[in-house]
């Protein structure tokens, strides 16, 4: 093959694919079978990490960013006018094979344009992952974008090859969608992931009874919203992911800040900043639900629409909330522990077996590693000195804001500045 | 002042272990051990030369593995990988507190002896951890995958299982220029290796001996790698975090700019 063209090529397609978060490898195990190629162990490795600190461990790349739609948000939109390139089925494969054995990538992740129609696309998205599969043996990651439109039979082929897929949701709101992507239907993105998950809990009973039933994307689906683009609110977002993670049994939902790639009035102006800050506290309201118990309308209701930036959302609930504090670190189930701002999962279990052997106090739990500036005003422990001033919540906050340093604080001083 | 004995071993575990069985056996009191490359004179010091014996550290072995569990016990000789001076006492105390107690809690962390032991167990692994993402295979022209790496740790021996697993079906060489030694797996099994001289090793003569497609894929990769960078999210602290320079010199994507 001809390595210029291909690395032409190769820097048009990850470009345009770049903009897609989900980069996990991990979830789906897959044993090195008969000596091949690869394995896939359930835990991703970040081969290495980008200038602006995302892990990169899949090789992820469109087969083409030939397309017949006009995605307002999207760079490989139609009318966008930027220069069209398109892998063949075998470079695809040569490109990840070679990039596996020098060990620069846990597998690969492929998406891509949609040129003639879905099924075609799909079809060909299926080639190279069965490609990968038969003929080299690879027992690496791979990740395929369900084409939205595709048809079930070829959802059904994509999961035998695939350890995960998925579909974007992109825009957050059905109306947000209608206004973006005109020529595409909410029911296209729908109908691949109800297929896919149908797919899932069949091929699982089927296991149950027969072993040697192959396994059907043993990562499960994930999907991505992009946040920002169309004034959507943080409860919108949350509600609707929480909807996804419900009704697909998605694995994960991905939230990307909008970044603006050409101009357009439906679409926030060149130049506007990247909602990174709001980014972060989204993916810490999902580990919240997801991780910690909580549930969405704890966090975001019509009251509390949106989350605070300043704050993590678990102190702002614990604010909101402070009649339920002062909590004994000695006695309280773990459960409990888990909602104390300071104290994440793994502190917990750690408080769990090390309040078996003695009761803890203050210097305990520093060494065992709580964030103890925050945690303090929010639990009691074997200690006489603990925190018993009654603070109005917003003068607790300022209060912890001024103990803590935010790696955002930086991001606020700008922000401030801007309005002063 | 009673003179204090310090026990000088070959460096590998089973020399540790050794060190710890004569301990016992003539019940020495306070002892300090040592790599043999790690010592310096000293005065008002017994030094004690000790030799490896299997299976002497094997008895070793065998007993603390009844008292404790399978992460204990990779955490121990994780521990031992660290090559942290003065780590073989930490690991010394650490045994006599495990075989003192009928039942060993290994989760009680407000024990120092065992929080350390957790802590630096947790550095290493980490360092393993890296060494299995950062790695860059170079395919030579006899078709063997090389890497050469020089961790902060001596984390070669963790590391061979991955390594083994999932490039099956490739011959592959992974040296320690630190170390001096290497893993060689030769499609059945995976031999330790070590080179007469250091220049056959040398990133030098690798190259010289490339396979015709070798560059090729680099600046691919390369390409790759920039490529995927969104600029207007440019996060340097972050970065740095993820993977500290010291790292950068594994790295084909940190270092080829062409
Ligand atoms: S269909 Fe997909 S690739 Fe095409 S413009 Fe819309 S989002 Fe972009």
């Amino acid at each position: 093959m001809s390595f210029d063209r291909i690395r032409e090529k190769l820097s048009i397609l990850a470009d345009a694919a770049k903009y897609d978060v989900s980069c996990a490898s991990s979830g789906g195990k897959r044993a090195n079978t008969q000596k091949g190629l690869g394995n896939n162990t359930g835990m991703g490795i970040c081969h290495t990490y980008t200038e602006d600190g995302r892990c990169v461990s899949l090789l992820k790349i469109l087969l083409t960013n030939h397309c017949i739609y006009d995605c307002a948000y999207c760079v490989t939109r139609k009318s966008n006018d930027i220069k069209r390139a398109a892998f063949k089925i075998q470079e695809v494969v040569d490109l990840t094979i070679n990039f596996y054995r020098r060990n620069y990538i846990e597998g690969l992740f492929l998406s891509s344009g949609i040129f003639k129609n879905s099924d075609y696309t799909m079809e060909r998205l299926i080639t190279v992952a069965k490609k990968l599969r038969l003929e080299e043996n690879f027992n690496g990651y791979i990740h395929l974008k369900s084409i939205p439109g595709a048809s079930d039979e070829l959802m059904r082929q994509a999961g035998l090859y695939a350890d995960r897929l998925s579909v974007n949701i992109e825009i957050p709101t059905v109306s947000g969608l209608k206004l973006l992507a005109p020529d595409k239907k909410h029911e296209d993105f729908i109908k691949p992931m109800q297929k896919v998950k149908n797919e899932i809990i069949q091929y699982k009973t089927e296991k149950k009874i027969i072993k040697s039933t192959p396994r059907y994307a043993p990562a499960g689906q994930s999907t991505q919203m992009i946040i920002g683009a169309t004034g959507e609110s943080d409860k919108d977002i949350m509600y609707s992911a929480t909807y996804y993670y419900k009704k697909f049994n998605m694995r994960r939902v991905y939230y990307s800040g909008y970044i603006p790639v050409m101009p357009d009035n439906r679409l926030p102006s060149i130049g506007t900043e990247v909602p990174t800050l709001r980014e972060n506290r989204l993916y810490q309201t999902d580990w919240l639900i997801r991780f910690y118990g909580f549930s969405i309308a704890e966090i975001l209701n019509t009251t509390h629409k949106n989350l605070d930036l300043d704050i993590d959302p678990k102190l702002s609930w614990a604010l909101r909330n402070l009649q339920l504090f002062p909590i004994d670190i000695n006695t309280a189930d773990k459960r409990t522990l888990a909602r104390v701002p300071g104290i994440g999962m793994a502190s917990v279990s750690k408080i769990v077996q090390a309040r078996k052997f003695r009761r803890l106090d203050w210097s305990h739990l520093k060494a065992i590693g709580i964030a103890t500036n925050r945690a303090q005003y929010f639990i009691t422990c074997n200690s006489k000195d603990f925190y018993s001033k009654d603070l109005t919540p917003i003068m607790l906050k300022n209060k912890i804001l001024k103990s803590t340093k935010s790696k955002y604080s930086n991001y606020f001083n700008q922000q401030l500045s801007l309005f002063s | 002042m009673n003179p204090q004995t310090i026990l000088v071993y070959d460096g590998s575990f089973d020399g540790f272990l050794s060190c710890i069985f004569i301990v016992y056996d003539q019940k020495i009191k306070n002892p300090i051990i040592r790599k043999a490359s790690q010592t310096n004179n000293q005065m008002f010091m017994i030094v004690e030369h000790i030799v490896t014996e299997e299976h002497k550290a094997h008895r070793v072995w065998k007993g603390f593995k009844e008292k404790t569990n399978a992460t204990q016990q990779r955490d121990f000789f994780k521990v031992f990988l660290s090559e942290i001076k003065g780590v073989e006492n930490t690991l010394l105390n650490y045994m006599r507190h495990v075989f003192e107690k009928t039942h060993a809690p290994s989760t009680d962390f407000s024990n120092k002896n065992i929080l350390k032991i957790t802590q630096v167990a947790k550095m290493v692994q980490r360092e393993k951890h890296r060494m299995e993402a950062f790695v860059r295979f170079q395919l030579t022209n006899d078709n063997v995958y090389v890497a050469t790496v020089a961790p902060d740790f001596n984390v070669l021996p963790l590391i061979s299982h991955h390594f083994k697993d999932r490039y099956a079906d490739q011959k592959w060489l992974i040296y320690d220029t630190t170390r001096k030694y290497g893993l060689y797996y030769n499609l059945s099994s995976v031999e330790i290796i070590t080179f007469e001289n250091s220049n056959t090793i040398s990133s030098k003569n690798i190259e010289k001996h490339y396979n015709g497609q070798e560059r090729d894929f680099q600046k691919l990769w390369s390409t790759y790698y920039r490529s995927v960078n969104i600029t207007s999210r440019k996060n340097t602290k972050l970065h740095l975090q993820h993977i500290p320079k010291r790292y950068w010199k594994y790295l084909i994507e940190k270092t080829n700019n062409s």
